[in-house]
């Protein structure tokens, strides 16, 4: 079975989108995370899904024909043309939401690209298996967070376990099967999110037990539409902040 | 001027003698940086392969740099293609990468067994200065993507680690 390549160049989009994103979000944290260690750590996770988001991003603009660039991709797109999940567009201003969400998309990402080592697209399947292992690199740094908050003192518990609620309405839309997903899963170039909900999620409830915490109530109502490029209202200025200088000096060196 | 073009064996010794622009006391070939060299004598084209250490890693642009101006000093015309597959592993640094890391004050990578995930937590880390294996992790990241920071509890001296991938 083959699909068209601008089915394929969706799904890609997402996955270069997430990490992207996230990047940009991390980046925040620089110079003002709780210790200097802290800064450096959240700038190297981010550095990490830059570089995803870079090969990815390229890769899109072969597939779908147009030979954008990494950089006209990521900077000249406008809000409605993401393919980001809300989670990782939020802006977070505590640390144990971010360490939750951190947990969260390390532990999704994982088994995302554990699974897409084997996918018939080369591309993505190299980026995959280079990612995987970073990947656990930042899963295992959310999980030391996530047990020394969860069992610490009174406050880091309360504040940790307020992150996974704050959080918890976020995390189904990384489940949901979209169509270019469930395209690109019946071609055998993706995987189908659904696939992944019930491995994550039970490795995010053994970090949650073993941190004293417990897991959310599921949410009464659970965020959608990132993956066809309806977002939330935290968007426009992240990308505002994100592409103000490309916009501002459209083909400038340094 | 054009310089005279050298031959394959000597560019291939240039670039491979390339230094990390972040950790300057090891080659890009003892880092396993360096994939391939495939020169073409009739045109004077030179295809250079390089891998990066991480996905992110900055250095590739400067490393890539480098080999072009490397190969047109010595009269050869290079193209330099980056490859993520196969992944980087921390097991292609060479045994004299190695030892010049221990003696920059690094701690070179654990070497894993054939295939198995890469085993985060606790793990023996011998301090490069003084031997000692009584060291603990300050922080899981450290100055460059690739390293950890560590602390040796008998000379008390701060170290990097280079983590293993
Ligand atoms: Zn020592």
């Amino acid at each position: 079975m083959t699909i068209k390549d601008a089915d394929a160049s969706g799904y890609v989009l997402g996955l270069a989108d997430d990490a992207l994103i996230y990047a940009q979000r991390l980046g925040e944290w620089v110079a003002r995370a709780p210790e200097l260690e802290e800064d450096m750590a959240l700038a190297n996770v981010a550095l990490d899904l830059l570089g995803q988001a870079r090969a990815l991003l390229a890769h899109v603009g072969r597939l779908d024909g147009t030979g954008r660039s990494e950089d006209d991709l990521a900077m000249f797109r406008d809000e409605r043309d993401f393919r980001c999940v809300h989670l990782l567009e939020q802006p977070v201003d505590d640390f144990g939401v971010e360490m939750a969400r951190m947990l969260t998309f390390a532990t999704y990402q994982s088994h995302l690209y554990a699974a897409l080592r084997t996918c018939a697209d080369d591309v993505v399947a190299g980026v995959a298996a280079k990612a995987v292992k970073e990947c656990a690199y930042h899963r295992d740094h959310a999980e030391q967070w996530v047990l020394r908050l969860g069992d610490g003192t009174e406050a880091s518990h309360a504040r940790m376990q307020a992150g996974l609620e704050t959080l918890a309405p976020y995390v189904e839309e990384l489940f949901d099967d979209d169509e270019a997903s469930v395209d690109a899963a019946g071609a055998g170039l993706g995987v189908l999110p659904s696939s992944l909900r019930h491995a994550v999620l039970a490795d995010i409830a053994t970090v949650v037990g073993r941190a004293s915490l417990a897991m959310p109530e599921p949410p009464t109502w659970h965020s959608r539409g990132g993956r066809a490029g309806i977002h939330s209202e935290a968007m426009g200025p992240l990308l505002a902040q994100m592409q103000h200088i490309a916009r501002s000096h459209p083909g400038a060196t340094w | 001027m054009p310089a005279r073009r050298s031959t394959v064996t000597e560019l291939r010794e240039a670039i491979a003698a390339i230094p990390d622009p972040e950790v300057p006391v090891v080659t890009i070939e003892d880092l396993g940086i360096l994939r391939d060299v495939a020169a073409d004598e009739d045109t004077g084209h030179v295809v250079v392969t390089i891998t990066p250490t991480y996905s992110g890693c900055p250095a590739m642009a400067a490393i890539s740099d480098y080999v072009a101006y490397i190969a047109a000093r010595h009269g050869w015309q290079a193209r330099i293609d980056t490859v993520l597959e196969p992944a980087w592993t921390t097991d292609w640094l060479s045994e004299k990468g190695r030892e010049a890391l221990r003696r920059f004050g690094i701690a070179p990578p654990r070497r894993r067994e054939g295939g198995v995930a890469v085993p985060l937590g606790r793990h023996t880390v011998a301090c490069p200065r003084c031997g000692s294996t009584d060291t603990e992790e300050l922080a899981h990241f450290g100055s460059t993507a690739c390293k950890a920071m560590r602390r040796c509890r008998v000379c008390r001296e701060p170290f990097d680690e280079f983590k293993e991938l």
